[in-house]
């Protein structure tokens, strides 16, 4: 078990790796205490989120998922309704990250139960600002419950 | 990043206490995102709000955000939290918590409804105002929010 002093965990759902490796690089570079995990889809993410309920020696749950839409066997949107749909899972948030910019993409996020939806800036910089943003808001402003 | 929504966004505060209804108004203006702010006293007149029931809500906008004490008369945040998300017509709608209770159990209880953020107010009000701009930072400059129609 978990207490507040450990750095908060992500868990990143990607399966493009030179976005990961940007999320990282930008984790790093805020000096945010956090720990990243990285699945490539949702099916994935699913067996991750299930093996850490079941095991008792793994680190928890997750404080925040990053999720990308667009991803082989189960996509954005199916992990998301997945989520929302399992109690054990339902009060982890959930903020996609995405190339899309599409209008029906964003509003079926948000009604899925997104907390967040931003799409990926293509400058480096501004893609590492943005995610310095999310942690700020998550994790500084925000207050996130336990995690046990 | 820019908006390209040319309408000002639209928060909804349900919020009791006058003090702090007017400690987020102040907040809001001195940052510098374009929102306009609705204000209601509790559950029942947030739900009538986006509902569109009674006179003084005939023309109101469907609000972009909506944040949320808990603590309030007739219903409070939780019930209200509660009513939005099992509402297909509103559920879309994020609703950040913001109150002066750190209890845990209202932080999970938050989530566990599908809030999108558990603010406690800061005491201090500079601490306060900064609060409030950074919650108008993450949802109308960092996230993309669906378009009005």
């Amino acid at each position: 078990m978990r207490s507040r002093s450990d750095p908060f965990q992500i868990l990143l759902v990607e399966d493009e790796s030179a976005d990961v490796h940007l999320v990282r690089q930008a984790l790093k570079e805020g000096e945010v205490d956090c720990s990243l995990q990285h699945v490539v889809d949702g099916f994935e993410a699913l067996e991750f989120l299930r093996r850490q309920v079941e095991s008792e020696r793994s680190p928890g749950l997750p404080d925040l998922i990053l999720l990308d839409l667009n991803m082989p066997r189960m996509n954005g949107r199916e992990f998301l309704a997945a989520v929302k749909a399992d109690v054990r899972f339902v009060a982890i948030p959930v903020v996609v990250l995405s190339t899309s910019a599409v209008e029906r993409d964003i509003s079926q996020a948000f009604q899925l139960g997104a907390a967040g939806y931003i799409t990926k800036p293509a400058d480096m910089n501004e893609f590492f600002s943005s995610i310095h943003q999310l942690c700020r808001y998550w994790f500084a402003l925000a207050r996130l419950p336990k995690g046990d | 990043m820019i908006h390209d929504n040319t309408a000002p966004f639209d928060i909804l505060l349900v919020e009791d206490e006058p003090a702090d209804a007017h400690l987020v108004r102040s907040a809001l203006q001195e940052g510098r995102i374009y929102c306009k702010l609705h204000h209601v006293v509790d559950g029942i007149d947030a739900l009538a709000f986006l509902r569109h029931q009674g006179e003084q809500y005939q023309s109101v906008p469907r609000p972009d955000m909506i944040l949320l004490d808990l603590n309030m008369p007739r219903m409070n945040g939780g019930e209200f939290l509660a009513v939005v998300k099992a509402d297909e017509a509103l559920k879309a709608i994020p609703v950040v918590v913001l109150t002066t209770s750190d209890v845990e159990r209202d932080i999970i209880a938050s989530y566990h409804l599908g809030a999108a953020g558990y603010i406690t107010k800061p005491v201090d009000m500079e601490q306060f105002i900064d609060a409030i701009r950074q919650v108008g930072d993450y949802w109308f400059v960092l996230t993309r929010l669906p378009r009005k129609d």
